[in-house]
């Protein structure tokens, strides 16, 4: 049984005691415990299940490479499912459950998988399931679903705040081991701004638990006083519970901190995303120990060597009372000095070299502890806990020697570099042999903007597993790092560490080297996801050669640790089946994150009412106020219609059209683009960018004009006013002030560029009204101040002038078919203008109206509307715009796109009105139907409605449409189609439904 | 071929599964085709496969600089759906998703295509308008969609928060026999299918030149020395301006990144395919139980296969939004893409000036789901010159000013 | 995560101050112009796997269109300029000489 030993614990404080519960049962634990040491000093080995075969699953390692040790923590909407118990800070009142199993951990009706596993190996589902053809949706892949999926839902309504760091560094250190202590030292020195993150709460790393000495101090005090002399230096910035997450182009770094998980509900946020820009980033990541492949590998008590050491020495845990350690190198021999020093029995040191003579092995021999070489474990016994191993020779076939009971077993095949930080950004591998790893090329590093490698492997990250080699190298690292920055180098003399020797590794990626079939289905490669030795060799087998194609054949290496136990000893089983070298056969591509990290980090602050900028216009209050429904039109909320009372919003906009068109109406058109083109050219400038000739316009008039693209398309129309010679207001769309403002600049800063224009976006400057109706013009005389009479201010012209003491320009331009004002004032008093109007409208009976009626009231005027009529792939010309499309100048905008075979094809669909005979509502969108079908099978089409309305000033339904060669088929009916099948029927007419001589808006 | 079954597993069992063999052969080529098919993709697969199946050519050579199935088609979001606005789009897709129902059968490979149904939702009054016209569109052009409520969406898609702040969900666009496939299979299924019929697929082997005579194609240099051919497809997505270049002749297409990102496994919890055009973002679940998220593409060219993690935030974000249960979920794994954009976002299925050459590409971020009708309608394009499903998508359409573009129904693809 | 520098500002900016604006140095074709120059001006792109010349605005700056010559496959910025120029300047050329020599886009090397 795993429990907590009586002394001892570096990490562990037994002053305080914290109580939590695992699967509702109440365990206790120390502060500086991570959860997975406390589970296991309350006897909890078993920690989840498989993902297939839902196989009883031990914890492995200590760190962020745990695949098995998966739980779903917290509850309500702070629950969140696949946190690792290996890197979850232990606190009081933490609440875990164990994931992946029903009804309970220790029963598992899933398990029956693992029965049948003979029958599930790689890829079975590509080979069956297909019959019935309905079963796979609905029974198999109900059940694989089921099956699958790992944690528990998550809840709505988290309650956690989230937010981003921006930074800016010379140097970043990721890793805060002695490597990455050392590398920021010397950059440091050398004047660098420098950041060092270390993922866990703890710095140092593996050094202090290895038993290092450095500069002739044990570890643990080097570590503490390199972090006091860091802490003293005004450029270097130390943050724990950093984790680098992720490397992008042009030294960008995320990094994700884990604020207060560890003090989960306490002020501040949860998690901060780091958004860094590096000059160098320096990976001192480590390196991960390897698992070794023999049967019954995945059985609870099987662990990483380094991890059984780890528990030990840093939470005072022993996993077992007997351990067998299993090795191919020298480095696993200190976990049996550190258990044997702990008081706990090492049945047997099982070494697959053919002879262990160095130092290591030595003084654990001197220590009494057995030691079998040219060894291996040919099989581990135990049904859901270790209870022995079969000793056999590695060379062999797997015939067993002798049983060693035992309830834990340590393993080593090695260690690989952390090299995912530097294959984000395009890093690339080396084979190392002698160490059986692939580690950083630094021929070949990620490049930055100019080119230079910006990305520097140091210490165990880099290959150099060895104490003494990791500070060197790590000095190197940061004095090279400030020095391509352009520092002076400074003393970059690395700490000299004391470390015992070791002796080569032998790679073993098999256990015994020639095993049968039956045993290598019984050695786990992906623990998480049950990927087993024999699956890699069937993917090879049926011909997925490539490193890829076993990958998501197998699905090794997919599971929530990416892999991070499993790709290396993967590769090996699979290079060795193809009879390739491991090198040829590469790896998989590493992508961020690191580790997974929240989404919630992700979006940070961008949530909820903050989740994108809001525009509101100097009337919003009043909107919000009286009733509004509003409708986003990019990142405006206009208002769609102000209900009253008890009204719907068909009623009260039938209400608002009807007032407006028997009294006046006032609409908040401040949203609408307001561009002031201006200079000697703008005249000039105007005749390419609108399909009108523009510079032909007088001061103190309006024109409308159309806007296309070089494809000819139309993008935009609006009013144009010139306000005077060298200057023109040009209104766009709501949506397309800042669009058309890009498009302008575009065209005059990299076509026309010796042209003398300027333009300006004035759209937030301005408030702008428009009162509308047969009324409009005496509720303005009212407010008093400038001349509004139709002499003065005629249809299409515009004034400047003083309304009510705000000084304002008024276009006398219509969009209703009303008579109508648009007034412009300074944003500042576009309220107290609004407010005004209303006041001194009651009188007339004014009432504001909203973007609906607006749309309903330019339809009965056969106005078209940009995004209705046109959707991107309309010309004017199919709008019957014709005449406001200047003839006699040569160029504009789309006029050469506009001349292509396509565009002048007389079989185009051109717009034209439609009336229903029963006097309904077209469906929006409706198609009119053709008679048969074309080469595809699919019903021939003549038209499509592209405005449908009901008219309350008409009292029926009116609709406007593009139609093949329609204004030359007035008065005919077409079929339109529903979409159940049924048809109704429209008369062509003409798209102008009222005031078709343009008589009220004129007066 | 051995035929795959739950028999044929269960009798492997009993011998430790050391029976299977290789699922495509590995053969060396041969000195001339009828066809080589450069890029073995889904696409280019699919090509080769319909062109044995419906025309009976099978001297057919597949060949694959990397390795089948490692482009777009296994790096994608598996969504398929046809509810497309165009009719040109409408039918190809169709025609894509009604083989997608069969395609387990045919190749005798489960390809886990699942009819899961699939949401477009609308989120302001013009995309209402826009998806009834699609619904309007699709009912004559034979695709069953329909325009669902608010509450509608609410019940098919439990965890969707319909009441957001900034863009409540008026509707959804429907395809209830819209879903996802499991996308390497469905390059595996092609492959193996394909090998079957006595085709040869070439991986390792890449293109170095195109060999010309008189205005048509004669073969292909490559890696593995020179192969000659009567026609030569073309189906290399991103790459595409790198083989007509070879060929002579220029294309409507720029290369860039597009991501995508998974979240860690969770017990099911969403049952369709939900995309989200206003705010830029989709999603639907896979049988493992990862949440399966893409977003929209980058705006420079770009052929390194990553991407701004910008897009990701503002797409992330979005979820969030739409999907309140998403906070407290984990992003495992992002990744990039390189898609071929065409002028008008859709794909180019066209001959070229050379007679013999035709070429496939240009599906931009639409491609997964069109790759058995691309590979139907390719394929009698190839072997008759001519095909209903390709017509409306030859290079001559950028001349004429004739588009196909479906911008118009949906800014973002997916 | 690009960092461009615009010429205008001098400032170096993430490149959510910037809006890509596709391929540079094209030359317009209006009215009169051959189907086949129109069509290319539109759509024919050079689209390469390396050396690239592109436009840029400082959107979220100082606005302005600027051109940057850059490596699709690398991401490497060999220079920014002005977008007010029918051709890369020589400088910027013998930058990109200097790093890949024997490149090519369109008629200039």
């Amino acid at each position: 049984m795993s429990t907590r030993l009586q002394t001892g614990g570096r990490l562990i404080d037994r002053n305080q005691r914290l109580s939590f519960t695992f699967n509702g049962t109440p365990m206790t634990g120390f502060a500086g415990d991570t959860l997975a040491a406390a589970l296991l000093g309350n006897d909890q080995m078993l920690m989840g299940r498989s993902f297939k075969y839902h196989r009883p699953r031990g914890v492995v390692a200590a760190g962020p490479e745990e695949p098995n040790a998966l739980v779903g923590l917290g509850q309500g909407p702070r629950f969140e499912p696949n946190q690792r118990a290996t890197t979850t800070e232990l606190f009081d009142g933490l609440s875990a459950i164990s994931q992946n199993h029903w009804p309970s951990l220790n029963f598992d009706i899933g398990a029956v998988n693992n029965h049948l596993s003979k029958f599930f190996p790689a890829g079975f589902y590509y080979k069956t399931f297909m019959y019935p053809r309905a079963a796979w949706k609905h029974l198999f892949e109900p059940i694989v679903r089921h099956s699958a999926g790992l944690g528990k839902v998550t809840q709505p309504g988290d309650p956690d705040r989230y937010e981003h760091f921006y930074a800016f560094y010379d140097v970043v250190v990721i890793g805060g081991g002695v490597a990455g202590l050392q590398a920021a030292l010397a950059a440091g020195h050398a004047g660098a701004k420098v950041l060092v993150m270390e993922q866990s709460a703890h710095w140092g790393g593996r050094a202090p638990v290895d038993g290092v000495e450095i500069d002739g101090k044990p570890a643990e005090d080097w570590v503490s006083a390199t972090l006091q002399a860091l802490e003293d230096m005004e450029n270097v910035t130390l943050r724990s519970r950093l984790m680098g997450a992720g490397v992008y182009d042009h030294g960008y770094l995320l990094a994700y901190e884990r604020v207060s998980d560890h003090r989960p509900g306490t002020a501040g946020p949860r998690h901060r995303l780091w958004r860094i820009r590096a000059g160098r980033i320096i990976t001192a990541t480590g390196a991960i120990e390897r698992p070794l492949s023999f049967a019954g590998n995945d059985l609870p008590g099987v662990m990483l060597a380094s991890a059984v050491r780890d528990y030990v020495v840093n939470w005072a845990i022993s996993p077992g009372d007997r351990t067998v350690i299993v090795t191919n190198n020298d480095d696993a021999y200190r976990t049996a000095l550190a258990l044997q020093m702990a008081g706990l029995i090492v049945a047997a040191v099982i070494d697959a070299r053919p002879t262990a003579t160095g130092a290591l092995p030595q003084a654990v021999r001197d220590a009494g502890i057995r030691v079998e070489t040219g060894r291996g474990i040919a099989k581990v016994k135990g049904r859901a806990r270790v209870e022995g191993v079969a000793l056999c020779a590695q060379a062999g076939e797997g015939a067993v020697l002798e049983e060693i009971p035992c309830d834990v077993v340590a393993m080593s095949g090695g260690w690989s570099p952390v090299v995912h930080l530097w294959s984000h950004c395009g890093g690339k591998l080396t084979w190392d042999a002698a160490q059986a790893h692939f580690r950083p090329d630094p021929d070949r590093a990620p490049a930055d903007q100019d080119g230079a490698p910006f990305v520097i492997a140091a210490g165990a990250a880099n290959g150099h597993l060895q104490a003494a080699d990791t500070l060197r190298d790590a000095a190197a690292a940061g004095q090279n790092a400030a020095v391509a920055l352009g520092r002076d180098p400074a003393d970059g003399t690395a700490a000299r560490a004391n470390a015992v020797a070791e002796e080569p590794l032998l790679p073993v990626w098999i256990m015994p080297q020639g095993a049968g079939p039956d045993l290598r289905s019984k050695m786990w490669l992906d623990y998480q996801n049950d990927v087993k030795v024999s699956d890699v060799q069937l993917a090879a087998r049926e011909g997925y050669e490539s490193v890829e194609h076993t990958k998501r054949y197998t699905t090794l290496g997919m599971a929530t640790d990416q892999g991070k136990l499993s790709n290396i000893n993967g590769l090996a089983v699979l290079s060795d089946a193809l009879g390739s070298d491991i090198p040829q056969v590469g790896t998989t591509t590493f992508r961020p994150p690191y580790t997974p990290i929240s989404m919630a980090a992700i979006a940070g602050e961008a949530r909820g009412d903050t989740f994108l900028p809001l525009r509101r216009t100097p009337m919003q209050d009043w909107h919000d106020a009286n009733g509004a429904d509003f409708e986003p039109v990019g990142h405006w909320q206009r208002p769609y219609t102000f209900r009253r009372g008890g009204e719907d919003r068909a009623a009260a906009v039938k209400r608002e059209i009807t007032n407006t068109r028997t009294n006046v109406g006032l609409l908040d058109a401040s949203t609408l683009g307001k561009l002031v083109v201006k200079g000697p050219d703008a005249g000039k400038f105007l005749d390419m960018m609108y399909t009108n000739m523009m510079s032909t316009l007088k001061p103190g008039r309006c024109r409308y004009g159309l806007m296309c693209d070089e494809n000819g398309f139309l993008i935009d129309d609006g009013v144009v006013a010139r306000l005077d010679d060298d200057t023109f207001l040009c209104h766009t769309t709501t949506g397309g002030a800042d669009r058309i403002h890009a498009h302008m600049e575009d065209w005059l800063q990299c076509e026309w560029w010796d042209w003398q224009v300027y333009v300006a976006n004035l759209t937030e400057q301005y408030a702008q009204i428009a009162v509308v109706g047969p009324k409009a013009r005496a509720l303005l005389e009212n407010l008093g101040g400038m001349d509004v009479s139709a002499e003065a201010l005629p249809f299409m012209g515009w004034a400047d002038g003083t309304l009510a003491g705000h000084p304002v320009r008024i276009y006398r331009i219509s969009f209703s078919g009303e008579l109508s004002y648009e007034i412009a004032v300074p944003a500042g008093q576009g309220r107290a203008l609004w407010d005004t109007l209303l006041a001194v409208g009651t009188q007339f009976g004014i009432m504001p109206y909203g973007t609906e009626a607006l749309h309903v009231m330019r339809a009965e005027k056969g106005f078209i509307m940009i995004g209705d009529e046109t959707d991107g792939t309309i010309i004017p010309q199919d709008l019957g715009l014709d005449w406001a499309i200047s003839k006699k100048k040569d160029d504009y905008l789309g006029k050469r796109g506009q001349a292509r075979s396509h565009m002048t094809d007389p079989d185009r669909w051109k717009l034209v009105g439609l009336e229903t005979l029963d006097g309904g509502v077209l469906p929006d969108g409706a198609y009119a139907v053709a008679p048969g079908s074309n080469a595809n099978g699919q019903r021939k089409t003549q038209g499509r409605v592209t405005s449908t309305y009901y008219s309350p000033t008409l009292g029926r339904g009116i609709a406007m449409g593009l139609v093949h060669k329609g204004p030359d088929r007035m008065g005919e009916e077409l079929e339109f189609a529903r979409t159940d099948g049924t048809m109704m029927r429209a008369r062509i007419v003409d798209p102008v439904f009222y005031d078709k001589d343009g008589e009220k808006q004129n007066v | 071929m051995k035929r795959y079954s739950a028999f044929a597993i269960a009798r492997e069992a009993a011998r430790n599964h050391i029976g299977w063999g290789r699922a495509w052969a590995k053969r060396p080529p041969k000195k001339r085709y009828d066809v080589i098919i450069v890029g073995a993709g889904g696409h280019g697969l699919a090509t080769a496969y319909y062109l044995g199946r419906n025309f009976g050519i099978t001297n057919v050579a597949i060949l694959e600089k990397g390795w089948l199935g490692g482009g777009n088609t296994g790096r994608n979001t598996t969504i398929i759906r046809s509810n497309y606005l165009q009719d040109p789009s409408a039918a190809i897709y169709e025609k894509a998703r009604s083989l997608y129902e069969t395609m387990s059968q045919d190749l005798n490979y489960n390809v886990m295509f699942s009819p899961r149904g699939l949401m477009m939702l609308a989120q302001t009054e013009h995309e209402v308008r826009g998806y009834e016209r699609t619904a309007h569109a699709n009912a004559l052009q034979g695709v069953e969609t329909e325009f669902i409520s608010a509450r509608r969406v609410k019940e098919l898609c439990p965890i969707i928060n319909i009441d957001g702040p900034r863009y409540p969900v008026l509707g959804a666009l429907w395809q209830a026999r819209g879903g996802t496939a499991r996308h390497d299979a469905v390059a595996w299924g092609y492959a193996r299918a394909c090998s079957d019929m006595g085709m040869d697929i070439l991986q390792q082997c890449e293109v170095t030149g195109v060999r010309q005579a008189d205005g048509k194609v004669t073969g292909v240099d490559t890696t593995l020395g020179e192969i000659g051919c009567d026609k030569l497809g073309i189906v290399v997505a991103g790459h595409s301006g790198v083989l007509a270049g070879m060929a002579g002749f220029r294309l409507p297409i720029e290369s860039v990144a597009l991501q995508a990102l998974v979240s860690e496994p969770i017990k099911p919890c969403m049952d369709v395919v939900v995309m989200a055009n206003t705010v830029h973002g989709y999603m639907s679940q896979s049988d493992k139980g990862e949440m399966v998220i893409g977003g929209s593409a980058d705006g420079y060219n770009n052929y390194t296969q990553r991407g701004s993690f910008h897009h990701l935030e503002h797409t992330v974000s979005a979820l969030i939004e739409t999907f309140p249960i998403m906070s407290r979920l984990k992003m495992l794994r992002q990744w990039g893409g390189i898609v071929d954009m065409t002028g008008d976002r859709s794909p180019i299925l066209s001959a070229t000036p050379l007679g013999n050459c035709f070429i496939n590409c240009g599906w931009g971020t639409g491609g997964f789901k069109a790759i058995p009708g691309s590979g139907w309608g390719f394929a009698e394009l190839m072997a008759k010159g001519q095909s209903p499903l390709c017509d409306a998508f030859g290079l001559n359409r950028f001349t004429e000013g004739r588009f196909v573009d479906e911008s118009v129904a949906a800014g973002v693809a997916h | 995560m690009l960092i461009l520098t615009c010429p205008y500002c001098g400032v170096s900016g993430e490149e959510t101050e910037f809006h890509g604006g596709g391929e540079a140095h094209l030359k317009r074709f209006g009215p009169g112009a051959s189907e086949a120059d129109f069509e290319s001006y539109l759509f024919h792109r050079e689209n390469p796997k390396g050396v690239h010349f592109e436009r840029w605005r400082h959107v979220n700056g100082c606005g302005k269109w600027f051109i940057a010559a850059r490596d699709t496959a690398t991401l490497q910025v060999f220079g920014t300029y002005p977008a007010q120029t029918t051709e890369p300047p020589q400088e910027i050329r013998d930058k990109i000489t200097a790093a890949r020599p024997g490149w090519r886009w369109r008629d200039f090397a």
